[in-house]
């Protein structure tokens, strides 16, 4: 039988590259899609609207793992066939916008509704008043709650080796398989994942507080 | 599509709606009791308490919950303790929420002035009555939205579970697909059901807010009517 | 052609009736200050004026445009209207510079050269030009103001509103505001002021007009007003001294 050691370390070390690519494709992916639906909440065309709001209660209110079975095992029954890393990067895309338009929806609220009012007092369009005076201080805003949101999406990535993508969590299930040495195993993956979220999470608690300073000065 | 073939494994999906709800009830009430314990634990006894409960809350809150259930369901029988797929289930889930509940009702208790503490003692109640009236429950009533919408993921994330074989919900799920091949449909229905769940138990945890902390809606109330002035 | 005619505006804030058929016309030139207890509806009425509120009916014009709810000609009508607010709502992540070129370059295409004179020259009129680069955080209330006033004025408008622009400050920074608002009404702009600054819209407005209950109750030349009230609420208002 096989033992952990260092190849089997570095195996699953290297793997967390693709816990992080997996991470980054679905920020950006379901961070423009969050973006575009949060714009449309706020819209005032009500099917605009609604049509968003749907979107984000459905998708807050169904496992993420449903979303990965849906888009994986689900369309590949109607003939659709994706290849694992795409269906995983589809469906934490999905599951990524809706969180994020939530938040950035909130963000974009707690501009003063005074800066839309003197924005359109100066003759802005709605457009522009985005671009040069509400989403540049919403981003701001927006930034300890969206940092603390990269941490959950992390972690969440994990699930996505039940379809047979082989990023941190997979390769330490991998090693296990041939090891069953899972303690010293899951003991390894954790701390690696810690190693990834922890900075994180502090970097959001760091930004609130940052941001609470210069709000009550 | 053919829905009949899942429609007709109902009683087999009603057990897992059934264990679902069980998992998350269990899991609820266990790691609200362990996080309140937590947050008096760190605001009573000395420092080093209150480190341990610190380092606790980061470790579970900055890994997956599906390392946790795996260090507990493959890892713990490396060290004798053999937990079968629902026992680890229930313990991984009241682990994990302990940690975020307990983050939040801190929240709720930092933001309990000192001056209401020193109010409450001055009216000659004990520590334990200042803890209960004044300190725990005005604090769980200020962060009730923020744990119910914890809850609500935990009821989501049990879904992980399937993965040490636990025949709930998204377990059962997996069973019909390999029996029938309608994968698109089971999950579809399945799906449907967490919805239904979902927005069910927040629903119900509205309203259990409302019965609990009457007095926060009351205030919720008092400042709309404040906020639109001309 | 007056350069704001106000003619029977209703308006309504559910069932409660805010301007109950307000009639006002200004000439070009003129200063108007507004003035009357919290709720009599003046705030209303000037942000009627450039649209920030909708009325039920009624018509306004204003330099020379009517007043719609469409938004190509409401922006339009609001590059000829300026408006200063109480709580100065300057852009927190501009620098004052960037808060006076911003709507004047993308809103009107004035080039940026032109663009960087006209606020160093707006700039200067309000007494700040040693501000230019720094951000509203770093001003008192008092400086914020005047910025927002040359903000304003960048847009060349041809009306200005001032929505008690002073009622935010303490009372040693109101004054370099009202010094500014002086030197504008001299210049001959055409200016309402809603306001509860008593001395100043007697010194300075050439027409008074007191609101109550969402009409207009009294209105004439400022100093005969102030001296010599027509209705008994004008004049405990007057003796009440100007508090809101």
């Amino acid at each position: 039988m096989q033992t952990f050691g260092w190849p089997e370390a570095l195996f699953i070390l290297r793997s967390a590259g693709w816990t992080l690519a997996l991470t980054a494709i679905a920020f950006f992916i379901g961070g423009a899609l969050g973006g575009v639906l949060a714009i449309m909440r706020l819209s005032r065309s009500k099917w605009l609207s609604r049509f968003a709001s749907g979107y984000i209660l459905v998708i807050q209110s169904i496992p993420v793992l449903m979303v990965l079975f849906m888009s994986y095992y689900g369309l590949s029954a109607l003939g659709i066939e994706l290849p694992p890393f795409l269906a995983a990067s589809a469906s934490l895309s999905i599951y990524v916008s809706a969180y994020l338009a939530e938040i950035w929806r909130g963000s974009i609220e707690s501009v003063p509704r005074q800066q839309w009012e003197a924005s359109s007092s100066l003759a802005l369009t709605t457009a522009q008043q985005y671009r040069y005076i509400i989403l540049p201080q919403a981003v701001r805003i927006s930034l300890p709650p969206t940092v603390g949101f990269l941490v959950q999406l992390v972690k969440n990535t994990s699930i996505v080796q039940v379809v047979g993508f082989v990023d941190l969590m997979r390769a330490g299930m991998l090693v296990n398989n041939a090891t069953y040495q899972a303690f010293q195993i899951f003991t390894l993956v954790g701390a690696i994942y810690f190693a990834i979220c922890f900075p994180l999470s502090r970097l959001s608690r760091h930004l609130e507080k940052v941001m609470n300073a210069s709000r009550s000065h | 599509m053919l829905f009949q073939d899942v429609f007709s494994r109902w009683p087999m999906i009603l057990n897992g709606v059934g264990l679902t709800i069980a998992l998350s009830f269990i899991a609820i009430v266990l790691g609200l009791v362990l996080a309140t314990g937590m947050t008096a634990l760190r605001s009573l006894a000395g420092s080093w308490a209150g480190y341990i409960v610190d380092a606790y809350v980061e470790l579970m809150r900055n890994t997956p919950f599906l390392v946790q259930l795996f260090m507990i369901f493959f890892g713990l029988p490396q060290i004798g303790i053999r937990l079968n797929g629902l026992e680890a289930s229930i313990l991984a889930m009241t682990l994990n929420l302990a940690a975020y509940a307990t983050e939040i009702i801190r929240a709720g208790v930092d933001s309990i002035h000192r001056s209401q503490i020193e109010a409450g003692l001055a009216l000659a109640m004990s520590r334990w009555q200042v803890l209960k009236h004044v300190v725990l429950q005005p604090a769980f009533a200020r962060v009730w939205p923020a744990l119910s919408s914890q809850f609500v993921l935990m009821m989501l994330a049990s879904s992980i579970c399937s993965f040490v074989s636990v025949q709930e919900l998204s377990g059962t799920a997996a069973i019909i697909e390999q029996d029938t091949f309608r994968s698109f449909e089971t999950y579809i229905v399945v799906t449907v059901i967490y919805l239904v769940l979902a927005l069910s138990l927040k629903l119900f945890l509205n309203w259990l807010g409302h019965r609990l902390f009457p007095q926060v809606s009351g205030l919720a109330r008092l400042t709309e009517a404040h906020g639109e002035a001309a | 052609m007056p350069a704001v005619l106000i003619e029977d505006v209703h308006k309504r804030f559910g069932s409660l009736e805010v301007l109950k058929g307000v009639s006002l016309s200004v000439e070009p030139g003129q200063v108007i200050a507004i003035i009357g207890r919290s709720g009599s509806g003046k705030s209303t009425l000037l942000r009627c004026i450039n649209g920030l509120e909708t009325f039920h009916a009624g018509k306004i014009e204003v330099a020379g445009h009517t007043m719609t709810q469409d938004p190509k000609k409401l922006r339009e009508l609001r590059k000829d209207v300026g408006i200063v607010f109480q709580s100065y709502n300057l852009f927190p992540h501009l620098t004052v510079g960037q808060n006076i070129m911003l709507s004047p370059r993308i809103t009107k295409n004035v080039p940026d050269a032109e663009a960087l004179a006209l606020a160093k020259d707006v700039l200067a009129q309000v007494g700040l030009s040693e501000k230019f680069d720094s951000y509203p955080d770093n001003l008192s209330g008092g400086q914020q103001q005047r910025v927002a006033i040359a903000r304003s004025l960048a847009m060349q408008p041809k009306v200005m509103l001032f929505d008690e622009v002073t009622s935010a400050l303490d009372p040693e920074l109101t004054g370099e505001v009202l010094i500014v608002m002086e030197k504008l009404a001299k210049a001959g702009m055409t200016m309402l002021l809603v306001t509860h600054e008593m001395n100043f819209a007697r010194t300075v407005a050439d027409t008074t007009v007191f609101m109550h209950q969402g009409k207009i109750w009294e209105q004439g030349p400022s100093k005969e007003l102030f001296a010599n009230p027509q209705t008994p609420e004008l004049s405990n208002f007057v003796r009440a001294g100007a508090s809101h």
